[in-house]
This record gives C-alpha cells, structure tokens and sequence, in this order.
C-alpha cells in the first residue's frame, strides 16, 4: 500500500473537516484513516490516539498531525491538520459574522440563549461521560472537585494547578513494584 | 499589535496546558479573554462557545472568533496558530520518541494521575460557561429555569439516546426563541 500524497491527505481531512458536526472527531477520524483508506491499522490508531491524549492541545488535531506525520513527514501533517481545522474557522467566520450583525435581533438573541444554554448541557454530559470512572473512586474525586473549586472558586490559574495538583496525583498512582516472577 | 502580542501569548499558553483535550482549558480561557483582557463578554464567551459547538471540526476551533473580537480578521489568524501551533509541535516531535517511553510503566501513572485533574477542570468548564449561559442571577426565575431546564435536557437525552449533540444544540436553540423571546 503506498503512502498518500500530502494533497490527498489534505483532501480526506478537509472532508472529515466539513462533515463532522457535533463532534466525537475521533471517531470520524478513525472510519476515514483506518476503515475507508486502510491508511493505517486500527493498533497504529490506538497507538496515536493514546500520544494525543497525553499531550496538550485537541485529541483530534493532535491524532491528525500524527497520522500526516508518519504517512507523509512535515508536510503531511502540516496538510492534515490543516484540512481538519479550516473548514470549521471559515464557517465560524461565517457565523460570527451573523451574530455581529443580528446578535440585537430578539429573535436571534433569544435563540442564541437557548443554544448557549444547550451548549453547557452538552459539555456537562461529556465530563460526565469521560468521567465516570473518576466520580466513582473517592481518591480520583477528590482530585476532581479539589480541580474545580481551585480553579472555579478560587481562581487559581492553570499552570499552578497543573504544577502543584498534578505531580500528587501522579506519585499516588506511581507504578507498584512489579509481582514476583515465578 | 500590542493587542496581537497579547492575543499570542495567551493563547499559546493555553495551548501548551491544554492537557486532556481543550475543554480543559475553558475555564482559563474564560479567566483570560472575560476579565483579564476583556476581549469578549462573558455574554460573548458564552455565545462563541456554543457556535463552536454547531461548527463542523474541532469545535475549540472557536477560540479563533475570539480573536476576531479582539482584533479583526489579523486577530482571528494569530490566535488560531497561537492555539494549534505549539501544542502541535510538540506532539509532531514526540511522537518521534514516543516508542522509547511507550512501555514506561510511568506513563500509565500520568495519565491516571491527570485523568481526575482532566475532569476537574471540564467541570469547572461547564461552570464557567454555566455562569452566564444556564444560570445568572441579572435573569428572572422564568429566565433561569428554562436555561438549566435546556442544559440538564440535553444533558439527559444525550446519556439516553444516542443522537448527533448539534441537533440538540439547534433544538435549544428553537426552545429560547420560543419561550424566551423578549423575556
């Protein structure tokens, strides 16, 4: 199977990019790359999925700068990432453009109301979703709601959280002596 | 430009700290652009963010309207590589070495570690969001009710039944024009 241009990369994820409403990038990610292109194995996936998530920034730009990266170098990630993000700016242009001229409208203001409103249900179901596992262990709870009145409540800034919070958590979860081999 | 410089370093920073995804960010981005720096609104914040939510791509892709508030059109492109940039390099060289420290047991501590820190800070998201899109004491009860009332729906349905979040987004969009317009 040879490797795809950088401007077929471009093009994959430019579609994914236009399509993809609603989010749960990741998965339109995966049914291009892995299940329509065959451009990798669904193990490689894992494995770049798993890189993405450690490491700051999106889990869905960072899967694509990786993915471009080992099918084409630099100039396939740059083409990736680059296709999955520009469809979505201009069409927030687009629609930032409306609400600067129609944000006074009472119909729109009431209607931007609600779609604020159905925003915050949609995060909080997504926290809720990933988190499961981490409300129902008292230690990981407690490191979640220590997070979030330090920083809603209190409003200590991120870099300290990330800092002075984080190294404790990771020591309590550090790697436990392997068993004894038999 | 100073108001570009600014745009930059903040934004940049965000995206280095944007650990478990760029929810995690939210509530330092609300800090930053509402009250620091004043770019948006906190009315605004709440606005663009849903926006990104009906916006097809990654829907922090949004941080570029931000932008455009602050700065115009310069803004918007400064601050869309100020947040993808770094956090991409990063990742670009890393998943150069990644191999030598895939089977360090040190990673799994770390991402057990960050996980509730992750959760922590999305919740203190929606609580930043929250603050003036779902419930805000300028409103009337009426006002409040029905903005928590969308939320915890969307919320329920989304755990009830599988179906595309943009649709709902646009449904509450529908209920606010509906109830509360004019209010």
């Amino acid at each position: 199977m040879s490797n795809p241009t950088p401007a077929a990369l471009f093009a994959a994820f430019f579609r994914i990019g236009v399509t993809s409403f609603g989010g749960g990038l990741v998965a339109y990610l995966r049914d291009e790359i892995v299940t329509n292109k065959q451009w990798m194995t669904p193990e490689e996936f894992l494995a770049a999925l798993e890189i993405g998530q450690t490491l700051p920034g999106l889990n869905s730009v960072n899967v694509a700068i990786i993915a471009g990266r080992k099918l084409c170098g630099p100039a396939g990630a740059i083409a990736a990432a680059s296709g999955l993000v520009i469809p979505g700016a201009l069409i927030l242009v687009a629609l930032g453009l409306l609400y600067e001229r129609f944000h006074k409208n009472p119909d729109v203001a009431a209607a931007l109301v609600g779609i604020a409103a159905a925003a915050v249900g949609l995060l909080l179901q997504v926290t809720l979703k990933i988190g499961a596992k981490q409300f129902l262990n008292p230690l990981d709870l407690f490191f979640v709601l220590l997070t979030f009145v330090l920083v809603a409540l209190f409003h200590v800034s991120l870099p300290v959280v990330l800092f002075l919070v984080a190294p404790f958590a990771i020591i309590l979860r550090r790697p436990r002596k392997p068993k004894a081999s038999a | 430009m100073r108001e570009l410089v600014s745009l930059l370093n903040v934004f940049c920073l965000l995206s280095l700290l944007a650990v478990g995804g760029g929810s995690a960010v939210l509530p330092q981005m609300e800090h930053e652009t509402v009250t620091v720096h004043q770019w948006v609104s906190a009315t605004d914040f709440a606005t663009i963010y849903s926006l990104g939510q009906m916006a097809p791509g990654p829907n922090m892709t949004m941080v570029g309207l931000i932008g455009y508030k602050a700065a115009g059109m310069a803004g918007m492109l400064v601050v869309l590589l100020a947040f993808y940039l770094p956090s991409s390099f990063l990742t670009y060289a890393a998943s150069h070495i990644w191999d030598t420290f895939k089977d360090n047991p040190w990673r799994d501590s770390v991402q057990a570690g960050m996980a509730p820190i992750t959760i922590g800070l999305m919740l203190a998201g929606v609580y930043a969001v929250g603050k003036t899109a779902s419930f805000s004491p300028e409103h009337s009860l009426h006002f409040n009710a029905i903005t928590c009332g969308v939320g915890l729906a969307v919320t329920g349905i989304l755990f009830a039944k599988h179906i595309n979040p943009a649709l709902l987004i646009l449904a509450g969009g529908f209920v606010g024009w509906f109830f509360l317009k004019g209010v």
